[in-house]
């Protein structure tokens, strides 16, 4: 096989710089693997790591400091049979921890190869996330403050399967990243390199001592027998295609007519619970069995199961433009959360409104006219409520009717529950 | 007769399938959660790909790449999670790879409120991108625009190799209305076009006059190089200035040059008026029944709707309000497209009429902005 290296474009890093070795064991890796250009992608972001692609002839992506996983991921989720290789220096390990620790949980079949030379080659030599804290470089004394990581530690409590860690000058480098490359799922491969135009100016790191340093460290566990899973792609697609294909939405008929013309608006008032979302979908949906347009704008809480829910609905012979309301013609008022929401609109009803209320909800006098229920009475539990006030409001042939509501019903429900809606419906008529 | 109900942030995901969408990724955020919910239900039982990524920007890098290895991606989310996509929203336009973004706008500053709508990222959507170059944003008013314009978005993203913003606001992404999908006038889908698979092929090489360059996917045969750094067309790193400059000039024009082809726009002309209301969003609605209302009154006014903010539709702007003495303009906003409207219609008098606190602008608070200025 040919090599893959890019014959116009030579390698052009400082001299001594231990990323010309990685792309040189790189190349051979890929030679021995059997590859072609176009069977890989090599996915870079910036910093001297970065210009690896370039000298490659395979598919490229170089992207922004710490994202080449994401870019890698879209890539291999598009492209499953590409093998899909990312570099990054400590600099993108650290900027890019998040897209780090989440592949290690994905588990998606990229290999990373973590340029690790301890320090920001390319903006002068500040400190990384690697940098040991005894180490001289272009960030004062910040670096004696923080611990370095051990991304293998990281990366494998993460759940990534393939973990491990080399030097540069290591026999058994080309190994190494084919063992990294072959795994059918995530590989991280931490390299230990020296960067002679910043790092080991100041401080000392020769291959030996790389070797020295790496014995030091406590011996990776064998996250392979730990976090060996179904790769991330191959499960996506075994459960997508498990998936349902949703039905489009159902069209709704026009069986009904309406009770009123013209601009009618709804508001429901109501607390957490007593499914007010769902009453104002069924006063739309009634509307629209009966022609009518209809829009439904809902306010609630970021909490679940407390607070006010209100609903606020307008039906209309015309196009709805304006979806706010401004002079409703019904009220629904079910639990003082909502009411409280609403306040100032309730001073200025008109007298032609109608009010809806549940017994004990305190309301300020206003003009409109005002129905009370005593849902209690009629064994209506407070989560059927909204949709008993419907039932008022088709009796009195306000803004529904009964086979508006009906209809209403049937395009909502199935058939259990539009039987249990029918018979709280009756409740109301008793 | 096909009527539904439905609400908009759902229209636009089944937009974007219509459109040819096959792949999303988004981050949940309230008021656009919805659409990832949307898309969750029909990309993948389709073959499709519809992920979560661990943040904003690994949601719109997986779009990158999957664009770049030739799928159709969309991402949603709101302003905090435009903040985040900022760098990568650069990346798409400096190397012309193709996505629809939808921002469902919600109260800004910052986290704001996440349940009240505003208009409050229009020059964000613009000028948040580092170099400053050019791009489309559509702006929907109500739930049948979320699903066209979506469409529209896919359209123009793949023709043109750009980001597209769909301009959402959570008063109509979260609001429901019938919406009769049938009679829906959706235009052609568009795809992106396929460069000859020959080994002289180069990413960003155009030919005289052309302007957008034939595309290839990662992944296949011919090797294919995407970088964010500054490229000339073999897409490698340059620092010719005249390589550049060819590249950023053809950025510009590329979407500049075209606007009239995708000027959306609506109109509501009313004789003799002498104010011309402009209003884009979820406002355009309330400037509806305002200047229905006062149609008859001797305070008439007409009103044009702009469902393409950015670029500017100098043009069809000029020209519309031409007849006019007087423009209003509302928005959800303190002042952010009256700026351009200044700018295109020197010297005419323009009104402006802004709100910023989650809610509606009123039609009576533009009423009456038309009557008493």
């Amino acid at each position: 096989m040919d090599s893959l290296l890019n014959s116009n474009r030579p390698p052009v890093f400082c001299p001594g710089c231990s990323h010309d070795r990685v792309l040189h064991a790189l190349d051979q890796a890929l030679i021995e693997m059997g590859f072609a250009g176009k069977d890989v992608a090599i996915v870079t972001d910036i910093g001297c790591s970065g210009l690896l692609d370039t000298f490659f002839n395979t598919h490229a992506l170089h992207g922004l400091h710490g994202r080449a996983l994401t870019y890698a991921t879209g890539i291999k989720m598009a492209r499953p049979e590409l093998k899909v290789i990312v570099t990054m220096g400590d600099g993108g390990l650290g900027i890019g921890g998040a897209h780090v620790l989440s592949t290690c949980r994905r588990n998606i079949d990229l290999t990373l190869l973590v340029l690790n030379n301890f320090n920001y080659g390319m903006t002068g030599g500040q400190c990384s996330s690697t940098t040991p804290h005894d180490a001289v470089v272009a960030s004062g004394f910040l670096n004696k403050l923080e611990k370095p990581v051990d991304i293998c530690q990281v990366a494998g409590a993460a759940g990534a399967p393939m973990v491990s860690r080399v030097s540069t000058y290591q026999k058994d480098f080309v190994a190494k990243l084919k063992e990294a490359i072959t795994y059918d799922g995530f590989s991280l491969l931490d390299i230990w390199g020296i960067c002679p135009g910043r790092y080991t100016r100041r401080n000392k790191l020769t291959p030996k001592n790389i070797k020295a340093n790496l014995a030091q460290l406590p011996e990776l566990t064998d996250f392979t027998s730990k976090n060996a899973r179904m790769e991330y792609g191959k499960a996506y697609r075994r459960e997508a295609a498990r998936q349902k294909v949703p039905s489009d939405p159902v069209p709704i008929a026009v069986t009904c007519a309406a009770p009123q013309s013209g601009r009618r608006e709804v508001i429901i008032l109501g607390g957490a619970g007593q499914r007010i979302i769902t009453a104002g979908e069924l006063v739309c949906l009634a509307g629209a069995s009966a022609g009518c347009h209809a829009t439904q704008k809902n306010d609630y809480p970021i909490t679940v199961m407390r607070g006010h829910s209100v609903s606020e609905i307008i039906l209309s012979d015309e196009e709805i433009e304006y979806t706010g309301i401004e002079n409703p013609a019904v009220v629904i008022a079910l639990a003082p959360e909502g009411v409280k929401r609403r306040m100032k609109m309730l001073e200025h009803l008109s007298p032609e409104a109608l009010v809806i209320k549940a017994a004990g909800i305190e309301l300020s006098p206003c003009q409109a006219a005002v129905t009370e229920i005593d849902f209690r009475a009629r064994k209506i539990k407070s989560p059927d409520w909204a949709l008993a006030a419907l039932a008022v409001l088709a009796q009195q042939k306000k803004i529904l009717t009964m086979d508006m509501l009906k209809a209403a019903l049937n395009l909502r429900f199935k058939k259990a529950i539009y039987e249990t809606a029918l018979a709280v419906i009756e409740k109301v008529f008793v | 007769m096909g009527i539904s109900l439905m609400e908009g942030n759902e229209a636009i995901g089944r937009g974007a399938a219509a459109a040819g969408c096959n792949f999303f990724a988004g981050y949940p955020i309230t008021p656009a959660t919805t659409i990832y919910n949307t898309m969750l239900k029909l990309l993948p039982p389709k073959g499709g790909i519809c992920m979560q990524g661990e943040d904003e920007i690994a949601s719109i890098g997986f779009c990158l790449g999957a664009a770049m290895a030739g799928m159709k991606c969309m991402t949603a989310t709101s302003g905090p999670g435009i903040s985040l996509y900022s760098e990568q929203i650069s990346f798409a336009i400096g190397s012309e790879i193709p996505i629809v973004i939808i921002d469902v706008q919600r109260l800004g500053p910052s986290t704001g409120s996440a349940t009240r709508g505003a208009d409050g990222d229009i020059q964000f959507l613009r000028w948040g991108n580092s170099g400053g170059l050019p791009v489309i944003v559509l702006a929907p008013v109500n739930v049948k625009d979320c699903y066209v314009l979506t469409v529209q978005a896919f359209n123009l993203a793949e023709k043109y190799r750009c980001p597209v913003f769909v301009a959402a606001n959570k008063e109509i992404s979260m609001t429901r209305e019938t919406v009769d999908l049938e009679a829906l006038d959706l235009p052609p889908v568009a795809e992106r076009k396929v460069a000859d698979a020959d080994a002289s092929f180069l990413p960003f090489a155009v030919k005289e006059g052309q302007l957008v360059p034939d595309f290839l996917a990662i992944g296949t045969t011919i090797l294919v190089r995407q970088t964010s750094s500054t490229h000339g067309p073999d897409g490698y790193i340059t620092t010719d200035p005249e390589q550049i400059e060819k590249v950023q000039e053809r950025l510009d024009a590329k979407i500049k040059t075209n606007i009239s082809k995708f000027t959306f726009h609506d109109e509501y002309v009313v004789p003799g008026a002498d104010t011309l209301v402009i209003a884009y969003g979820v406002t355009a609605r309330a400037a509806k029944v305002a200047v229905k209302k006062l149609h008859q009154s001797d305070q008439s006014a007409s009103l044009l709707v702009l469902k393409t903010l950015w670029p500017v539709p100098e043009a069809l702007i000029r020209e519309k309000a031409a007849p006019y003495k007087r423009v209003v303009i509302a928005e959800m906003n303190l002042g952010q497209y009256v700026r351009e409207l200044q700018q295109v219609l020197t010297g005419k008098e323009i009104v402006f009429l802004g709100q910023m606190n989650g809610e509606m602008i009123k039609p009576g608070q533009i009423m009456e902005v038309i009557q008493n200025g």
